[in-house]
C-alpha cells in the first residue's frame, strides 16, 4: 500500500511527458490524459480506503531519514481532499475534450493540464513544506501557462496580474521556508509542532502570520483576494472551472494544515484574527458577486466569498469546526466546478457569458437548466443539497462555541449567495436577452444543444455533489475523524 | 551569521520591494528577481554560521562539524524555480509590451468600468406640477 502514496503526483507528471512526446496528435494525448487521470482517480479511492482501514501511510523517498528525505504523507485528510479533487480533474478533462473550439485544446492543454493535476496532488501529499512551496510552485506554473495560452489582449493584462501577484507570494513563501528553518532546524511537519511551541511567542507569532499571508494569498483571502476574480474569468471554461474548484482550495489545505499541525491553531480555543479575516472574505466575497453582471464574474467572487466559510471553521479551534471546513471543503471542490462547466455549456451555446446577451435559456436547454440548479441552490445552503450539511456544521460549531457574531455574518451571507444565484437563473434560464447573443445559432429561436460529452461531463459532476448531500453524514463522521491528527498536535502543549 | 550576507539580504528585499511597486513592467520583473536571490541568500543563512567544510562523504566524517546541506540543497531547488518563473514572466512582458506597444501597466480595468457608470441608474423622478 505504501507504494501507492507517491503515485498521483508521479502518473501524471510522466502521462504529462508522453503527452509531449505525442505533441500534434490530439487523439493519443487524450487517450494518455484520460487513462492517467482514471488510474490517478482509482489510485485516490484505494488510498482513502486503505487509510480508512489501516491509519496513515507514510513513505520517505530515496530510504533517507525522516527529516532529510522528503516524506510523503497519506493520512485520512489527504486522501480525502485527493479523491474528491482528482475526481473533479477527470471531470473536467472530459469536459474539455468534449470543447469542440480548438483554441481550448491546443497542443499545449494535455502536458500543462497533467502538470497541474501532478502539483495538485503533491501539495495534498506531501508531509515537508519545502516539498509543498515545490508542489506549489508546479501546480503555479502550470497554472500561468493554461491562464495566458492564447496570449491575446484579454488575457495577458489580467494574467500579468495573477503571476506577479503569485510569484511574490511565493518569494515570501521562500521567505517564510527559510526563517522557519533558521529557526527550528527542520521542516517536516510532524517534527515542527513540538520545535515551534518551543519557540520563543513572539517568533512563533511572526512565523504563524508569516504563513497565514503566504496562504491567505493562494486562498484569496479578504484583502489578498483582488487578483482571483480580475484572472479567472479570462480563462478557457475548463481551464477556469479546474482553478475555481482546486487551486483556492488547495490554500486553505495548507492553512489548514500549517495553523494548526505546525502552530497549534486546533487547540479548542477560537483564533480571533483568523475570524474576523473568514468574516470580512465572506462579507466582500458576495458582495462582490452582486455587483456582477456575468456568469463567470458571479462565480469568481463566490469563490472568495465561500473560502472564507472554510476559514472561519479554522478560526473556531474546535474538532467540529475544523471537521466543517473539511466537509465544505470537500463538497465545494465539485460544486464550485460544475457551477463553472454549466457557465461554460452557456458560454458554448450562445457565445457569451454575460447576463444582458442571454436569456431564456430554460426553455431552449431545460438540461442544462436542471444542472445549474442544484449546484445554485447547494451554494446558498438550501436542504436537500450538499451545501446545506457543512454549512450547519459550521453554524453548529460556532454557537457551541460561542462566536455568535461570525455565525450571523455566515447566515446573511447565505442569503446574498441566493440572492446573487437567483441573478444569474433570472438572466441566464429567464426572460429575454437584452442584446442578441453573439453566436448565430443562438439567435434564432428553439432548442439548443451544447456538445454531448460536455453535458455528460456536467452531469457527472452534478452526480457527484448530490452523492455527498445523500453520503453527507457518513462523511461528516469522517471528517471528524480527519480533523483529528489535527488537534491532537494542538492539544500536545 | 556574517554580517555582510544579511546587510545583502535586506538591500536585496528592499531593492525588489521598491522596483515591485513601479509601473513598469520590466522593473517589476526585476524586482521580483532580486527579492527571490534576497530569498535564496537567507536560505543559505538558514543553514548556520559560514566556515564549515560541505559535506564529502567520508572525508568529512573525521572533521566532526559541517555545512548543513539541506538549505544549500533548498537554495539549489528555489533558484532553479526562480531561473523558470523569471523567464516566464519576461516572455509575459514582451508579449504585453507587443501587444500593447507600451510597457506601463495600465489601470485595473474593473475600476475603469465602474468609474464609467452611472451613480445612480436611469431613474426618472417624476415631479407633481404646483
Amino acid at each position: 500500500m505504501r507504494a501507492l502514496v507517491p503515485l498521483p503526483l508521479v502518473l501524471p507528471l510522466v502521462a504529462a511527458a508522453l503527452t509531449l512526446v505525442a505533441h500534434g496528435r490530439l487523439r493519443v494525448q487524450r487517450a494518455i490524459s484520460l487513462v492517467a487521470l482514471t488510474a490517478t482517480t482509482a489510485i485516490a479511492v484505494a488510498l482513502l480506503a486503505l487509510v480508512e482501514r489501516d491509519g496513515p501511510a507514510v513513505v520517505t523517498i530515496g530510504g533517507w531519514a525522516r527529516g532529510i528525505g522528503i516524506a510523503y504523507v497519506a493520512d485520512l485528510l489527504s486522501a480525502l481532499f485527493l479523491t474528491v479533487a482528482m475526481a473533479t480533474v477527470l471531470c473536467v478533462l472530459a469536459f474539455a475534450v468534449g470543447q469542440l473550439r480548438a483554441v481550448q485544446e491546443s497542443r499545449y492543454f494535455h502536458p500543462l493540464y497533467l502538470v497541474l493535476t501532478a502539483g495538485v496532488a503533491g501539495s495534498f501529499l506531501s508531509g515537508d513544506i519545502f516539498h509543498l512551496f515545490v508542489t506549489f510552485e508546479v501546480m503555479l506554473l502550470a497554472s500561468y501557462v493554461l491562464l495566458t495560452q492564447s496570449g491575446d489582449d484579454g488575457q495577458v493584462r489580467p494574467a500579468m496580474t495573477y503571476v506577479v501577484v503569485n510569484l511574490l507570494s511565493s518569494t515570501l513563501f521562500l521567505t517564510a521556508v527559510a526563517l522557519l528553518y533558521g529557526a527550528t532546524g527542520t521542516l517536516d511537519m510532524a517534527a515542527l509542532g513540538d520545535r515551534v511551541a518551543d519557540l520563543p511567542p513572539a517568533v512563533r507569532e511572526a512565523l504563524r502570520l508569516l504563513f497565514f499571508l503566504v496562504f491567505g494569498i493562494k486562498a484569496a483571502l479578504f484583502p489578498l483576494f483582488f487578483w482571483l476574480p480580475d484572472s479567472y474569468p479570462t480563462a478557457p471554461t475548463s481551464v477556469t472551472a479546474v482553478f475555481a474548484g482546486l487551486l483556492t482550495k488547495v490554500g486553505v489545505y495548507a492553512i489548514l494544515r500549517t495553523q494548526t499541525v505546525v502552530f497549534g491553531v486546533g487547540d479548542g480555543s477560537p483564533d480571533g484574527f483568523i475570524l474576523v479575516v473568514a468574516g470580512a472574505t465572506m462579507l466582500v466575497g458576495v458582495l462582490g458577486a452582486i455587483a456582477q453582471d456575468d456568469v463567470k464574474r458571479i462565480l469568481s467572487f463566490h469563490i472568495v466569498s465561500q473560502v472564507g466559510y472554510m476559514v472561519f471553521g479554522i478560526g473556531l479551534g474546535t474538532r467540529a469546526g475544523l471537521a466543517a471546513t473539511i466537509l465544505f471543503v470537500v463538497h465545494h471542490i465539485p460544486v464550485k466546478t460544475a457551477l463553472f462547466l454549466v457557465g461554460g455549456l452557456v458560454e458554448e451555446t450562445t457565445g457569451s457569458g454575460a447576463l444582458r446577451r442571454v436569456g431564456g435559456l430554460g426553455r431552449r436547454m431545460p438540461a442544462v437548466a436542471a444542472l445549474f440548479a442544484p449546484g445554485a441552490l447547494s451554494l446558498a445552503g438550501i436542504p436537500p443539497f450538499s451545501g446545506f450539511f457543512p454549512k450547519l456544521a459550521l453554524v453548529q460549531a460556532g454557537l457551541a462555541g460561542g462566536q455568535y457574531a461570525i455565525v450571523a455574518v455566515s447566515i446573511v451571507v447565505s442569503l446574498f449567495t441566493l440572492f446573487s444565484m437567483t441573478k444569474i437563473w433570472a438572466g441566464v434560464f429567464w426572460g429575454d436577452p437584452e442584446e442578441p447573443p453573439p453566436l448565430a445559432r443562438a439567435r434564432e429561436d428553439g432548442p439548443l444543444r451544447p456538445p454531448r460529452l460536455m453535458t455528460a461531463a456536467t452531469v457527472g459532476l452534478v452526480a457527484v455533489t448530490l452523492g455527498i448531500a445523500v453520503s453527507a453524514g457518513p462523511l461528516f463522521d469522517l471528517a471528524l475523524r480527519a480533523a483529528d491528527p489535527l488537534l491532537q498536535a494542538g492539544a500536545g502543549r | 551569521m556574517t554580517l555582510a550576507l544579511a546587510v545583502a539580504v535586506g538591500v536585496l528585499y528592499g531593492t525588489g520591494t521598491y522596483l515591485l511597486l513601479q509601473r513598469t513592467l520590466t522593473r517589476v520583473v526585476i524586482g521580483l528577481a532580486m527579492m527571490g536571490h534576497g530569498a535564496n541568500l537567507l536560505l543559505l543563512l538558514a543553514g548556520g554560521s559560514p566556515g564549515l567544510p560541505p559535506l564529502i562523504g567520508d572525508a568529512t566524517r573525521e572533521r566532526g562539524a559541517l555545512a548543513d546541506p539541506l538549505p544549500q540543497a533548498m537554495a539549489l531547488t528555489a533558484i532553479v524555480i526562480t531561473f523558470g518563473t523569471v523567464a516566464f514572466l519576461l516572455a509575459l512582458a514582451y508579449r504585453s509590451w507587443a501587444l500593447t506597444d507600451d510597457d506601463e501597466v495600465e489601470d485595473d480595468v474593473e475600476d475603469r468600468r465602474i468609474a464609467r457608470a452611472p451613480v445612480v441608474p436611469d431613474v426618472v423622478i417624476e415631479q407633481e406640477e404646483p
